[in-house]
Formats: structure tokens, sequence, C-alpha cells
């Protein structure tokens, strides 16, 4: 049983420390300029994973592009850029907002637009055709007479 | 005017189906390559086979395919045999041996033949990354000015040429000859 045990968590063991290398950083803000970049950046072969995430040889490889164009200096929106240029529009997890992709940006507001301005237009018909809350001369007097009635019992 | 009111949800239902129907048969895993219509790109890298360094250059003058392989690729050796034998009608084949172990690939060739005309060494994946490949093998289609015109991932089988890469090769072929 003990060996079992054992034999199992060597299974899984491989899988606990996926996508770890070292990269030397001159500082923190580096550092965490690089953690950000490779969780906004995709990896191009396994689609739903960040570069930091992937253990894909090709994330390996775009990270290290990606150490090596920080330490040359590079802005985070050129590394964007040039992987862009290489990988397409893809490799981003925030597409810049273009002629192609404005759907995808102003598509959710859109439709909660739709909603709520449906939403507004149906109370406003159902207010408008609900039936008056008073009661005409008539109507008070049988009401008093049905209450009466009701308190004779 | 109210019927036109009650059609609304059922367009936008059918309008739903048919964009989500659509979806189902669409491949995620097949990207556009940012390359096409591109010039590609600069390098300078060895042969495979030893001798002078090779740049763009060598590449250029006829329409060509451009095939991302190695030897660690188990589908580039399912679609070897077709390259091999595009190759033997004529088609202008260039390799580009991507992350690959030299003495390997030599072999390779020696064994299964070789198809291609030009074979640029890129054991650092270098030029691969340049031209944004994310697995072998995969084929540009490139014009007589090396210009990228199309990009085919995955195996190049015969129907995949047929269809696909035949007919933007010939219109090629026939650009250049004018």
């Amino acid at each position: 049983m003990r060996a079992l045990l054992l034999l199992l968590t060597l299974a899984f063991a491989t899988v606990a420390h996926a996508a770890i290398d070292t990269y030397g950083f001159d500082n923190d803000t580096q550092r965490e300029r690089f953690a950000a970049l490779t969780r906004e950046l995709r990896c191009p072969k396994c689609q739903n994973q960040d570069l930091a995430d992937s253990n894909a040889p090709i994330a390996a490889d775009l990270r290290r592009e990606i150490h090596r164009l920080m330490t040359e200096g590079k802005s985070d929106e050129e590394v964007v850029n040039y992987l862009v240029n290489r990988y397409g529009e893809f490799v981003r997890y925030k597409p810049a907002f273009e002629a192609r992709t404005w759907l995808l940006w102003l598509g959710p507001g859109l439709l909660l637009a739709m909603g709520a301005g449906l939403g507004w237009i149906l109370l406003r018909r159902r207010h408008a055709t609900a039936p008056a809350a008073t009661l005409d001369d008539a109507d008070q007097a049988r009401l008093a007479t049905l209450l009466k009635s009701t308190d004779d019992d | 005017m109210k019927r036109v009111w009650l059609a609304i949800p059922l367009v936008l239902f059918i309008g739903l189906s048919v964009v989500l129907y659509r979806g189902l048969y669409l491949d995620p895993s097949e990207l556009p390559s940012a390359l096409i219509d591109k010039p590609f790109p600069a390098f300078n890298l060895p042969s495979l086979e030893g001798g002078q360094p090779l740049d763009r250059t060598a590449l250029l003058g006829r329409p060509a395919l451009v095939n991302v392989w190695g030897t660690w690729c188990v589908a580039c050796r399912d679609e070897h045999p077709t390259l091999a034998r595009l190759a033997e009608q004529g088609v202008v084949i260039h390799g580009i041996n991507y992350k690959d172990d030299t003495a390997a690939a030599n072999r390779w060739l020696r064994q299964l033949r070789n198809p291609y005309q030009v074979n640029v060494s890129d054991p650092q994946g270098s030029l691969g990354l340049d031209l944004g490949v994310y697995g072998a093998p995969e084929t540009f289609l490139i014009d007589a000015q090396g210009v990228i015109r199309y990009k085919h991932v995955g195996i190049v089988s015969d129907q995949v040429w047929r269809d696909e890469l035949a007919p933007r090769y010939q219109a090629l072929q026939s650009e250049a000859r004018q």
C-alpha cells in the first residue's frame, strides 16, 4: 500500500514543477514586468495557456526571447509588438482595439444596452396599460357594503 | 407593427445558431500567419550540408515551398514522401532544419531522399521565431521576390498539395513568367 502511494506521488511529481526556468533580473521591477508580460501573452501552441504557465518548448523559447528583449532595454509595448509581428494578434490576451476587434470589445456593452433598453420599453408599456388603482364612487359604495356585511357575520 | 416585434427573438435565435454552428467547424489550432504578404525574414545561417553561410537571397529567384522540418518531428517523417515526390516533379522546395541535430538531419536526408534544394540549418530556432513557427511541420509558399504568400501548418499530404498549395504555386509561377 505504502509502495503504491509512493508510486502515485511520483507519477504526479512532474506536473508540479512545470514551466520553471531561471532568469536573472537586475531588480524586482524587471522581474515583475517579466511576470506580467508572460501572463499577458498567449502560447501559440497550447492555446489556453499563457506563456508563464506553459511548458511547451515554444513557450520556453518565447520566454527566453522576452527576457533577451527586456535585457536589451525594450519597453513592454515593443516586446508585445515584436511577438505580434511574428505570431499575429492571436498571442495577445488583450487584443488591440481596431476594425477587426471592435465588436469583441464593445459587444458586451452593446448587448447590455440593448437589454436595458428593451427592459425599459417593456416596463413603461406595462405601466401605461395597468388599470387605474383608484375606485370610483359606485365601487366605494359597493366596497363599504361588502365590508359591512362581513362585519355583521 | 406588433408582429414585427414578435419576430425579433426568432431572428436573434437564428442568427446566433448560424454563428455557433459555423464555430463547430472552425479549427482553433490553425492560426493565420502574421507574415502573409510580408518579405521572408532576413537571416544569416549555415547550410545544413556545411559550407558557405546562407542568407535570404539563396531562396529567391523562383516561387518555392519553404518547409520547416526536424528529425524530432514525427509528422515530418509522414510528409517526407510527398515532398520527395513533388521535388521529383520539379517543384522547388527549400528546407529549414528547425532546432535539430545537424548529423541526425543529414543522416535522415541520406536515408529518406533529399527533396530540398537549399537547406538552412536553424539549430537555435532563431529563424523559426522570425517566421512565427510554433510547431513543425510548417510550409510557406514564397514568390520569386521572396514575399511570403501562403502558409500551411501541418503535414503536406497529397490532398493538401492538390487543394491548397498547387493552385497557388502555379499561380505564382505564371506570375513570375510575366
